[in-house]
């Protein structure tokens, strides 16, 4: 009975896709080299897991500030007691300038126009509190994060419109496709309020060119709305062409009109790999947005302790600049690794200098090319295979056959084993005829899955 | 999106996917829509409806909600900020947050700062921090290390579960209970963490009512929760008077009295909210009242938050009981109940953002435990506190101890007014005492209040919360933290205060 008295936000999850139902199959059977090798390899987890050493080993060599050590700054008291919105000005200058070296150093950033936020989960779902009102649309392109769907929506009322975007044009973002998106929306009765964006984009690892910049900026300019740029990834950039920020954009001048209608979310979840750390922000120019995320980031603040902890990790100049540089060398690797393994296998990878993850040309390996042949392979690879990778479809990818691959949460050897998974199931496919067709039996097992899909997930997904 | 896929048919290869799921797709989607316009009114007590006329509900309510919401959208194009965001993005001229910022800009330092501005109106417990501070510098390492001691980030820096790691919810519970004086166990399970208390009553309120609800709250009241609970969500906060003549305790016929105003007015009430020990007064609530108050919002059915943040700083002779207890003994359904608490008071931690959601209800938790992800606490500050909570000797000890200063300083603050002719409201838990100022101030009423305020902030440079802003429907009482002194501050604070009064 009491049940029925909770509300619409307890009774809707926002949780319902079969991106998260491979999560699941994942958490039941993990991979572990000793205690279970023929478990599923976690492939659908954007974590940066390869420079933990280079942290640790300036942890060791830098105890004071995990231990409080009093220096003539900040006392202990200060710290317990430090709950201020505004955020440790010893920290937020030490972000900036992290943010700035990432982007090569061709931007500043001021530290009064950064609000601080528990992850930049909490970051974007307060921008969309300060930008839309219930039932006010943002665009977003396709294919994009499948947790935007409930971080944008959830608790905001916000809606998104898909803008479509396709393999012919390698996924880039056209003026013809916002303008498209922008007249749906109008179709459906729906305020557009903004556009956003990931840039580096999150399935598809690539970075967003001039060209395409260009023509986002000129069509945000022309509507009068927002442009959100999540640029969590930035750190992840490996290969040329280099990432470009919007934030270079403005500083070119190539904004003007639209400066206060620009803002960045950002993080160190990706590049310096510390999601568990909890620390994001939103950067804007726009001074009633800074003061009004910075209130609603009461409900999000960074502990005092990890503020203090990565002032002085961050601060580190030496330090920063070496891991900037030593995670790029790392994440490069991996992905070749990646790349040229799927290559060896007749499977093609987007063009792709940034992110965590590949994005997949799987259409070849299709019984049909639609969403349900899509589904199938997606079952065979998580449990014949025993890979969880990310179905194109959950990223609201418009054409079958797409999926995205993480690389960097495992170690070299767990990859390789993946690739080697991945050869045996290609190769037993050229062997005989591939899968005959949709056959019953596949589609009641696509069935009974799908309807038992809404399971709660107790890991990030980026 | 919802669609409905009809096992059987597609199973047995039958009707084809097409006609086996448009007809029941339409039969649903044409059930919704007569749901939607034939809903019943929503003013009669909450009968066993749907989930599914909640959902309805949401959008329409929600919407106009928010347009009420703030005057100040200017132009309403598509380039302004949202009417929540302006809202917010305006000053702030409550003289809760003018006072809060005006000390922090001057604030007072026996030795480097004697003419800055003393903060009464921060509910902040310094009593105590030294013991805090002892522990960590030496305790800290260990919190890094890995169970092969050794220094591991890796089990710190990945992804965790939201809601909080299940060894620190192991160790709050367990520092609850200890909290509670052994009278009762808190199960781990049945707990969220959340970065502060401030997140924990949003997430629950989102939990438990829609735009445009309301929770009931006996009122004077902590002024966060105007800011916490109603910002964001759209429910209403409905001040329950509470009298001096009863040493504002609650008073279930006048709860009574606006729930039954608030079905008048057509506003559905969701929950009653309440704190104890009680912010700002500081009293406790006595057994007969919980369960006057479980009987009421069962008989209501609707639901009961009991903020318990400081539970754990209690000085009086009255024994806390918290609403647990009761729920353990009597028979009554525990799915309605939900308590919050937070580290921030009783471990003097507030930077560290520790905050709990404890319910029996299950659906309640697997939403808030979802929701837990916009308001994560960082992996290293929960791996600190897991160990320090562990240590059962340093937590005994701390609680003793804190309790004794908090006890002495309360004492000492509570003399030091009486002294001006200023008598405090009779309580036995909080950090702060509240302070009947009615005799000092020109007109009965809020005017006078703030002119007392403003003189007591620009002239005595004192902070003192105004029980306005507590929505007190009484003038002249005053919300006065002392946790935030030494025992050597109270006679310059007591002088100054004086020099303020006299002069009046």
């Amino acid at each position: 009975m009491i049940q029925k008295l909770l509300s619409k936000n307890c009774n809707t999850h926002g949780q319902d896709s079969s991106y998260f139902l491979g999560w699941q199959e994942y958490e039941k059977n993990p991979y572990d080299p000793i205690a279970n090798p023929a478990g599923i390899i976690q492939m659908g987890l954007a974590e940066n897991q390869l420079c933990f050493d280079l942290i640790e080993s300036w942890l060791e060599n830098n105890p004071a500030p995990a231990g409080f050590q009093e220096d003539s700054a900040l006392t202990f008291r200060d710290l317990a007691l430090f709950q201020d919105y505004h955020g440790l000005p010893a920290f937020k200058k030490a972000l900036v300038n992290y943010m700035g070296r990432v982007r090569g150093n061709r931007v500043r950033f001021d530290p009064n126009n950064l609000v601080l936020t528990a992850g930049s989960t909490c970051a974007n779902e307060i921008l969309m509190f300060c930008l839309a009102d219930p039932g006010e649309a943002f665009l977003l392109p396709t294919p994009y994060y499948p947790g935007f769907d409930r971080d944008l929506k959830w608790r905001t009322g916000a809606e998104i419109v898909p803008v479509h975007c396709s393999s012919f044009d390698d996924f880039r973002i056209t003026g013809a496709a916002l303008e498209e998106a922008y007249h749906r929306a109008h179709k459906r009765g729906l305020t557009v309020k903004g556009v956003l964006v990931t840039n580096p984009c999150n399935p598809l690892g690539t970075a967003m060119t001039r060209i395409e910049l260009d023509a986002l900026i000129e069509f945000v300019v022309a509507k009068g709305i927002h442009l959100v740029s999540d640029e969590i990834y930035a750190g992840t950039n490996f290969a040329e062409p280099g990432f470009v920020s919007v934030a270079e954009v403005i500083a070119d001048g190539r904004a003007d009109s639209a400066r206060d209608r620009i803002h960045i979310v950002c993080s160190l979840s990706k590049d310096l790999g510390l999601p568990g750390f909890r620390v994001g922000g939103i950067y804007s120019e726009n001074e009633a947005v800074v003061s009004a995320a910075t209130k609603m980031s009461s409900f999000g603040l960074v502990s005092s302790q990890t503020q203090y902890l990565l002032a002085a990790l961050l601060s580190d100049e030496e330090f920063t600049e070496e891991y900037v540089a030593e995670n790029r060398r790392r994440l490069r690797g991996r992905h070749d690794a990646l790349v040229r393994g799927l290559r060896a296998m007749g499977i093609e990878c987007l063009e792709s200098s940034a992110g965590l993850f590949c994005w997949v040309d799987m259409r070849h390996l299709l019984s049909a090319s639609t969403f349900d042949g899509e589904m199938e392979l997606w079952k065979k690879i998580v449990y014949q295979v025993g890979l969880n990778i990310s179905p194109g479809s959950s990223c609201h990818c418009d054409e079958p056959g797409w999926f995205r691959l993480c690389f960097a949460n495992m170690s070299e050897e767990t990859l390789n084993l993946a690739l080697r998974r991945l050869q045996a199931f290609v190769d037993s496919g050229r062997d005989s005829p591939n899968g005959g067709g949709v056959g019953q039996r596949p589609r009641r097992q696509f069935v009974a899955h799908w309807v038992l899909r809404s399971a709660p997930s107790s890991k990030s997904e980026r | 999106m919802r669609l409905i896929v009809p096992l059987q048919a597609v199973a047995q290869g039958r009707g084809g996917l097409v006609l086996g799921s448009l007809i029941p797709c339409a039969l649903f989607y044409f059930l919704q829509f007569y749901l939607r316009r034939h809903r019943p009114s929503s003013s009669s007590s909450p009968p066993p409806s749907s989930s599914d006329s909640n959902l309805s509900e949401l959008t329409s309510m929600h919407r106009s909600f928010s347009r009420n919401l703030l005057s100040t959208r200017g132009s309403a194009g598509p380039s302004c900020i949202s009417s929540r965001g302006a809202a917010l993005a305006r000053g702030d001229d409550n003289p809760y947050y003018v006072g809060l910022k005006r000390c922090a800009e001057d604030p007072y330092d026996a030795s480097s700062n004697p003419d800055g501005f003393v903060q009464l109106g921060l509910a902040e417990n310094r009593l105590s921090l030294d013991l805090i501070r002892d522990w960590l510098v030496s305790n800290w390492k260990d919190s890094l290390l890995s169970e092969e001691q050794e220094l591991s980030v890796r089990g710190l820096a990945t992804y965790q579960p939201h809601d909080g790691l299940m060894e620190l919810k192991m160790a709050v519970s367990e520092f609850m209970g200890h909290i509670m004086q052994g009278s009762i166990s808190f199960n781990p399970s049945q707990l969220v963490l959340t970065a502060g208390a401030t997140p924990a009553v949003e997430i629950l309120s989102f939990c438990l009512a829609d735009a445009g609800n309301a929770f009931l709250v006996p009122s004077p009241y902590y002024p966060g929760w105007d800011r916490d609970i109603k910002w964001r969500t759209g429910i209403e906060l409905i001040p329950v008077p509470c009298r001096s003549t009863n040493n504002f305790n609650i008073s279930i016929p006048a709860l009574e009295r606006a729930f039954n105003q608030s079905k008048k007015r057509g506003v559905k009430v969701r929950a009653v909210i309440v704190s104890n020990p009680n912010n700002p007064v500081g009293n406790l609530i006595d057994q007969e009242t919980l369960i006057g108050l479980l009987d009421f919002v069962t008989e209501k059915n609707i639901h009961l938050i009991s903020d318990e943040i400081f539970a754990g700083s209690t000085y009086g002779n009255d024994q806390f009981v918290s609403v647990a207890e009761i729920l353990d003994v009597e028979n009554f359904d525990k799915s309605r109940v939900h308590i919050i608490y937070g580290l921030s008071k009783d471990l003097s931690i507030p930077g560290f953002r520790i905050g709990v959601i404890y319910s029996h209800n299950e659906n309640v938790l697997a939403a808030s435990s979802k929701l837990a992800r916009f308001s994560s606490i960082s992996a290293p500050t929960q791996r600190l506190l897991v160990s320090m909570l562990s240590d059962a000797r340093f937590i005994s000890e701390y609680l003793a101890i804190n309790r004794e200063r908090l006890q002495n300083m309360q004492a000492l603050f509570v003399d030091g007014l009486k002294e001006l002719g200023i008598k405090c409201a009779s309580s036995s838990g909080g950090l702060y005492c509240w302070a009947d100022m009615s005799k000092l101030i020109g007109s009965y009423s809020e005017k006078g209040e703030l002119q007392l305020w403003d003189r007591l902030l620009n002239v005595a440079k004192v902070n003192a919360t105004p029980g306005s802003t507590c929505h007190c429907i009484e003038p002249g009482w005053f919300r006065c933290c002392f946790s935030t002194l030494e025992k050597s501050d109270i006679p310059l604070v007591m002088e100054r205060i004086r020099t303020v009064i006299q002069s009046n």
